[in-house]
């Protein structure tokens, strides 16, 4: 059979084909929105229309065969129009109150999680892990559907004081803004990387490698017509690994993840701010990673119990200090959470004001 | 097709989240592939190490981007594996689909890729995961005759997004679905085929709230704000108080500038200090409403750790117009490019150089003065650099202040 004739440069269709009736009218004249239910909002346009929003977990990872079941879904309840958001989850769109019901006890049925608005726990921000990617020291779909199980009770209410925003990256390359979350999870090398020196000089750039390390611990090795790697130096990004595949780094026993607090990325109230080290390794522990589900319900009991309606994990500890957020949660302060990298005048203590527990 | 034994990954099955894992064994029924992607999992999961290699360059013609090689190091023992690309298709703004258009989708992967997706990918592709280097040419046929185009990969443009906006959204300041669907189209050539150092993102949000998360994740994070003041329906500020909203310390004691005050009764907004943060709009939505003129600041630099560190983007442009045709906001753009393009080395990001470079650099090379709203508080340190310029500029000054009589600081 030919093939269609191929159109480059043509770019994504256009959106407007896409919006529903509903938002075709009322394209940015909506007056405001109501949270119902951790699953359900509904927007009010200034003409009076509302259109209620039902929000469904999704894992990111999808077969063809559940997308055609959003598509069933969506035939059946909002004429065919719904989309995907920012983190991944499923909106189904109905302008219908009477429709509203019946979808949702149709996605009950088919067993689809609906929550994820308001003061909760959303779907989570992640990268490929094991499944999919070349740089991976952890698998980040297992570790999410492992927080995500447990953690099911804020996705499906909004108990908490505000949103807490969870990510997962699976090496410190940090796809996504895992960086900026109330709770991060980043997976972490903790070895030097060993060299296949044999391989170098065909398949790596010399400036490039050198290049490539952030703490200039790679330098040249010219009797192997390679380089060396400077132990004292190494912070085990893998950077170099990446641009160098003869270069080594994985490491079944000694990967691991590492915990960070404290981040955000919307201006409200306080300025966005990067999530902070607070545990510096756990063991990889697939399938479950139990210790770091553990930990990370933790520390969102311990906000839960201590923070005020509003305030992010971050704005919550910057309030109480970072020596009561270790006293309240019990986590060891160790070395790794005093920076020795890039920030380390801008996160050293300058006064003599603190807490004692 | 072979059947693994999967006990480890069967574990991720179990419990109430959806499972990745099911979605993985669903595509695994009727596709090789996808069979031995599940295969492929359990073995990372036993031995707790991945087996995916370095991308290859792979593509279609005429482009140098949009397809991610991988293939596994397991080829022999995987064959279904052994070529697993990726393919990212560029999405819609705002991630609106209809039930029709997903379906061609599906029906084109199911006959040439593993039946797996991301939807979406962390930058905002419409990820297909897993497909061999000979189908890409059709895959690329099928979609593009479609109307579906690549998105971005490598050193290139990336795919552009943004958030929902005024699709759905009462507080955007701008069409982000529209200017989305603009500069993508405007910079199809710089997605396709990478010139760049290193990658570019560009996200876009309607307001302080950030749900594209541009401010930690794009190049140039483009966000919403108005210059106006917060209109007040004082009806509105009582329905709050009555059903039960503590006016005292959920608004006024949580604004950063302290610009309101509350009565018991009316709400009252010191327009001129407020530093438009979102937070009071948000709690309130039915009684504040920003009014105005609308534009977006413009950030730029934020990125992930990788070489030396994340960034969060600086502010540059604290207002300009965002209206079609966009034109001043594309000149921007350009100029921006023109001044990576020279003082960047091979892989590294615009705020990287910008540190390299300094500011000034980079402000004078786009053409933009300096303002105290790009600045979180001026410089600490008293090494700075003086242009002849800038020493003739001061001493003009002081030759007019003795002329007047009047010293201007």
């Amino acid at each position: 059979m030919a093939l269609p004739q191929r159109k480059t440069d043509i770019g994504p269709p256009h959106y407007k084909q896409f919006l529903p009736p509903i938002i075709q009218k009322n394209y940015g004249k909506w007056k405001y929105h109501e949270v119902i239910t951790p699953g359900v909002m509904v927007h009010v346009g200034d003409s009076g229309d509302k259109l209620w929003t039902v929000r469904v977990a999704s894992p990111r990872l999808l077969s063809t065969a559940t997308i055609r079941e959003h598509c069933d879904i969506a035939e059946k309840f909002c004429g065919g129009f719904f989309r995907y958001t920012t983190r991944n989850n499923v909106e189904f769109l109905v302008s219908d109150e009477k429709q509203l019901e019946s979808l949702k006890k149709e996605l009950t049925a088919r067993g689809f999680k609906m929550g994820g608005i308001g003061a909760g726990i959303t779907n989570v921000v992640h990268t490929q892990g094991w499944v999919h990617c070349h740089s991976a020291c952890t698998d980040a779909s297992g570790l999410v559907k492992s927080m995500m199980d447990e953690l099911m009770e804020y996705f499906e209410s909004t108990r908490l004081p505000a949103k807490v925003r969870l990510a997962v990256a699976c090496c410190v390359n940090m796809c996504g803004a895992v960086h900026c979350s109330d709770i991060a999870v980043v997976a972490v090398h903790t070895k030097v990387p060993t060299i296949a020196h044999e391989n170098f000089k065909n398949m790596c750039e010399l400036p490039t490698v050198i290049g490539s390390c952030p703490t200039r611990a790679i330098s040249p090795d010219p009797a192997n017509k390679s380089v060396k790697i400077n132990a004292e130096k190494c912070m085990y990004c893998g950077n170099c690994f990446t641009v160098c595949p003869p270069i080594s780094i994985k490491d079944p026993d000694r990967d691991g993840v590492a915990i960070l607090v404290g981040g955000k990325i919307n201006s409200l109230r306080s300025n966005p701010k990067f999530s902070k080290l607070v545990i510096p390794y756990i063991s990889n522990e697939p399938p479950r990673w139990p210790k770091v589900v553990a930990a990370i319900k933790h520390i969102v009991e311990v906000y839960a119990k201590n923070a005020r309606k509003h305030e992010r994990v971050g704005e919550w500890i910057e309030r109480i200090g970072w020596e009561r957020f270790f006293s309240l949660t019990g986590i060891d302060f160790t070395f790794q959470c005093i920076d020795d990298f890039t920030f380390m005048r801008d996160t050293m203590r300058t006064s003599s004001t603190f807490k004692w527990s | 097709m072979k059947k693994y034994d999967t006990p480890l990954i069967d574990e991720l099955e179990k419990g109430p989240w959806p499972s990745f894992v099911t979605e993985m064994k669903k595509a695994a029924k009727n596709n090789e592939m996808a069979n031995d992607a599940v295969g492929h999992l359990e073995k990372c999961f036993r031995t707790k190490v991945g087996y995916w290699k370095h991308g290859g360059i792979v593509g279609v013609l005429g482009y140098g981007g949009g397809v991610i090689g991988r293939y596994s190091e397991l080829g022999d023992e995987f064959p279904g594996v052994a070529h697993f690309h990726t393919v990212r298709l560029n999405q819609p703004s705002g991630f609106f689909y209809t039930s029709q258009a997903l379906r061609e989708i599906c029906d084109v992967w199911d006959k040439y890729g593993s039946g797996l997706t991301n939807v979406h990918g962390s930058t905002g592709d419409l990820v297909l995961l897993g497909t061999k280097t000979d189908a890409l040419e059709t895959i690329f046929a099928e979609y593009s005759s479609r109307g579906w185009d690549l998105g971005g990969s490598g050193s290139a443009l990336r795919t552009p997004s943004c958030c929902i906006g005024p699709g759905r959204c009462e507080w955007s300041n701008y069409d982000t679905l529209d200017l989305c669907y603009a500069l993508t189209q405007e910079f199809q050539d710089e997605i396709h085929r990478p010139m760049f150092s290193y990658k570019f993102k560009i996200k876009m949000s309607g307001c302080a709230c950030d749900c594209v998360a541009s401010i930690a994740r794009a190049d140039m994070s483009i966000i919403g704000t108005w210059k106006g003041h917060i209109e007040v329906n004082q009806d509105e500020v009582k329905n709050y108080a009555k059903n039960g909203m503590d006016i005292t310390a959920e608004i006024v004691n949580m604004c950063p500038t302290q610009c309101i005050s509350y009565d018991g009764k009316d709400l009252k907004i010191n327009n001129a200090e407020c530093s438009r943060c979102m937070h009071c709009i948000t709690r309130m939505t039915k009684a504040l409403k920003p009014t105005g003129e609308r534009g977006a600041t413009i950030c730029i630099g934020s990125k992930a750790p990788i070489v030396v560190g994340s960034l969060l983007s600086w502010v540059i442009v604290p207002f300009i117009k965002v209206e079609p045709p966009y034109t001043e906001l594309k000149d921007v753009i350009r100029k921006i490019w023109e001044w990576w393009d020279d003082n960047a080395k091979p892989r590294e990001r615009i705020g990287e150089v910008i540190e390299m470079k300094g500011m000034r650099s980079f402000l004078e090379g786009i053409g933009q003065s300096p303002i105290p709203q790009q600045i979180k508080e001026p410089r600490k340190d008293p090494f700075m650099f003086y242009t002849e310029d800038d020493m003739a500029a001061f001493k003009a000054k002081e030759a007019e202040e003795k002329k007047t009589g009047k010293y201007k600081f």
